[in-house]
């Protein structure tokens, strides 16, 4: 059953990406890969804050959270794709724009998982006072 | 149109689900302080990707493979969090470890797939 729940939440998620690139194709010409960014800052910030927020709302069945957190924004960012911007970038030649990918990409995400994380922790504390 | 959407969803079905019964197994069979489940996901992901690309299959392969399954199947949410997590309980170490692994492999990985997927080019 949880199986069946991640699998739809992983077909939100790949859908949602999939339509994100094509939005982004519409207008970014750019070599920088910024669709893939967009979704994987989006989502490392969404899972940080799902992470630290949502596990308070007993009423919500843990496998909810699965899908929510396994599925749907583990679908939705992607490891693959970054790798193979990366090395498309460097046989273009385009270093600075590769670095400059995998650097936004380390620090960014670290920076946004930790901003989610504590925006849900701090929101909890303000709703354990009030 | 529409089959494109297909072929992304089923992707992104069985890529959501492969990750998540592999994670669930390896952290069975390999409990550790170190996130070896997501490690493995990502670089194995990542070098099957590059054999997508790199034999140039055509566009409803390409999104069912590529965009659908390997996309959900690897994560970068989750290898954040994670990191985020090491660092949160000071595995300073741990955390360097994981990420300056995660990226190395993956993008080296990436690499040889594309080279390797262009031998099965037709």
């Amino acid at each position: 059953m949880i199986y069946f729940l991640v699998g739809i939440a992983g077909i939100v998620g790949a859908l949602l990406r999939y339509f994100l690139g094509i939005y982004f194709n519409q207008w970014w010409y750019h070599d920088f890969p910024l669709a893939t960014f967009i979704t994987n800052m989006a989502g490392s910030m969404a899972l940080g804050w799902l992470t630290a927020f949502l596990p308070r709302y007993k009423f919500i069945h843990p496998y909810l959270l699965t899908a929510l957190g396994t599925g749907l924004i583990g679908a939705f960012t992607t490891f693959s794709t970054f790798s193979v911007e990366t090395v498309q970038l460097i046989m273009d030649a385009k270093w600075g724009t590769a670095c400059v990918y995998i650097l936004f990409s380390v620090v960014g995400g670290l920076l946004f998982s930790w901003l989610g994380y504590r925006l849900g922790k701090a929101e909890e504390r303000r709703w354990n006072k009030g | 149109m529409i089959h494109h959407i297909v072929a992304v969803a089923v992707g992104g079905f069985f890529g959501a689900i492969s990750r998540f019964g592999i994670s669930n197994l390896l952290r069975a069979k390999y409990p550790s302080g170190f996130p070896v489940a997501t490690l493995c996901i990502n670089v194995v992901g990542s070098f099957l990707l590059g054999l997508i690309i790199g034999a140039g299959l055509g566009d409803s392969w390409k999104l069912l493979l590529g965009t659908g399954f390997m996309g959900a199947f690897t994560t970068f949410s989750t290898f954040k969090l994670e990191s985020i997590q090491l660092q949160m309980n000071r595995y300073w170490k741990v955390m360097i470890s994981y990420l300056v692994i995660s990226y190395t492999a993956g993008i080296i990985l990436a690499f040889v797939g594309m080279k390797l997927g262009q031998f099965f080019r037709s």
